[in-house]
């Protein structure tokens, strides 16, 4: 498998209205890293994050994102994926319709096939058929992350992908993270409150006010930082 | 992938989901189809009327109906944020555009044929001798409201009074289309009927123009 992606972010700023939502981000993630960017409600990490996904265009600063083949952003979408608390999926379709819709606007090569792996691999290969909207939070997460790895992803980007999930979803959660991870998949994911998700997570990094508070990566202690994330909840 | 492709793909998709859920199409046949008949009863017009008034309101039920039916076309996609999915797809970004504008068209121009014959009986009009002009006229009026509403429901899609918003920036910018569409449509009613070319011509104009605006400008659209 490729190695992941590494992202650069240069003194980041992002505006909305009057309201300063990301005060000057510095940060680089390695190729193959695991962070976890922890912090309060409205501390800049999914801003962070859809600046990341290419769908927010930073005020100020720029934001570099390597490896082989990625000079144009249409380059580095095909191989990023995305998890949020928004499904980001089609309630009227079914998981089916949903996956083979997206593998085909990646334009992957044998989508039918791909998208029966990837229902198989998250346990829903039972409900292919049924819609979207039928399905409980936990199915709809897991559907999402098999969206997400479609296309065999080189940067994973997780906007709180636990909630709504129980502890056994979770679980599950933690170990397709972790192998994704062992696989060479650089994955940044905001959350909130410790969960098992995090249990293969190699860096933790503390937002506040839209700034980084706490890197791990730069002294900071990893386990101090995710349970800091957790006692802000 | 190509841009035909992607808009391929996001039309296929816009035509399933409207299939299995039904909601535009039959909501605002219903609604128009109330506009065309409380019209016919308000004006009750003479026949030297019918044929000088009824294209002109045969058009404003065409408006109402895109208002109704391009408002939701991307308020339905941040239900589960999946315009932020289609965005992040290696696509064109203007084939999401493209793909959403074609299925507004095609959902549009089904309301309108099912709407014409209602209207021919209510107004005592007859439509077959001029059917092959009257769908020239049709199709580029409709690819007008369609291009021009689905830029703006793209626009408002965010905004809190969405609902108000669409048809106060929509409803200027597409005047020229439903003067230019009722013109030529005038014409075909007329006792020797034929087809406006100038405003025929203003129509094709208004098309290329906003079409061509809308490739270069729509990615703008998206951005937050």
């Amino acid at each position: 498998m490729p190695a992941g992606f590494s992202i650069q972010f240069e003194n980041i700023e992002k505006r909305f209205g009057m309201r300063l939502a990301l005060r000057g981000i510095t940060l680089r993630v390695q190729a193959g890293e695991f962070v976890a960017l922890v912090g309060a409600n409205g501390s800049g990490k999914t801003t962070l994050l859809r600046i990341a996904a290419l769908l927010v265009r930073p005020s100020a600063g720029t934001i570099k994102i390597g490896g082989e083949g990625t000079q144009t952003p249409r380059a580095i979408r095909a191989r990023c994926g995305m998890v949020s608390h928004a499904t980001l999926l089609y309630d009227e379709l079914t998981a089916e319709e949903n996956l083979r819709f997206f593998a085909r606007l990646y334009d992957l090569p044998q989508a039918n096939t791909l998208c029966a792996a990837a229902l198989e691999r998250v346990g829903l290969s039972s409900r292919a058929r049924d819609l979207v909207r039928t399905f409980s939070r936990g199915m709809r997460q897991r559907l999402s992350l098999a969206r997400a790895m479609l296309a065999g992803p080189r940067l994973l980007l997780l906007d709180e992908p636990a909630t709504g999930l129980d502890p056994k979803g979770q679980g599950w959660l933690g170990r397709e993270l972790a192998r994704l991870h062992a696989e060479g998949c650089t994955i940044l994911m905001s959350t909130h409150g410790q969960n098992e998700a995090q249990s293969a997570v190699t860096r933790a990094i503390r937002l506040e006010a839209g700034a980084v508070a706490e890197d791990s990566g730069d002294r900071g202690d990893l386990g101090a930082i995710l349970s800091g994330g957790a006692s802000e909840k | 992938m190509s841009l035909a492709r992607a808009t391929g793909l996001i039309l296929a998709k816009e035509l399933r989901v409207e299939l299995r859920s039904r909601e535009l199409l039959s909501t605002t046949l219903v609604f128009v189809l109330l506009v065309l008949v409380l019209f016919s009863f308000t004006f009750d017009p003479t026949a030297a009327e019918t044929h000088r008034f009824g294209p002109g309101l045969l058009w404003l039920a065409f408006l109402f109906a895109g208002s109704l039916m391009l408002q939701p076309s991307f308020v339905r996609e941040q239900t589960n944020d999946t315009l932020s999915a289609l965005r992040m797809a290696p696509i064109d970004p203007f084939a999401v555009l493209l793909g959403k504008l074609a299925a507004n068209a095609v959902f549009l121009f089904i309301v309108e044929l099912i709407l014409l014959p209602i209207f021919a009986a209510l107004y005592n009009l007859s439509i077959l001798p001029v059917l092959g002009r009257l769908l020239v006229v049709l199709s580029l009026g409709t690819l007008g409201l369609a291009t021009t509403g689905t830029v703006f429901s793209a626009i408002t899609a965010q905004a809190r009074l969405r609902e108000l918003l669409l048809p106060l920036l929509l409803f200027p910018i597409v005047a020229p289309v439903l003067i230019a569409s009722t013109e030529v449509t005038v014409g075909l009613f007329s006792e020797q009927p034929e087809l406006n070319r100038v405003w025929l011509v203003f129509l094709i104009a208004f098309d290329v123009v906003f079409l061509t605006a809308t490739w270069l400008f729509g990615e703008y659209l998206f951005e937050e």
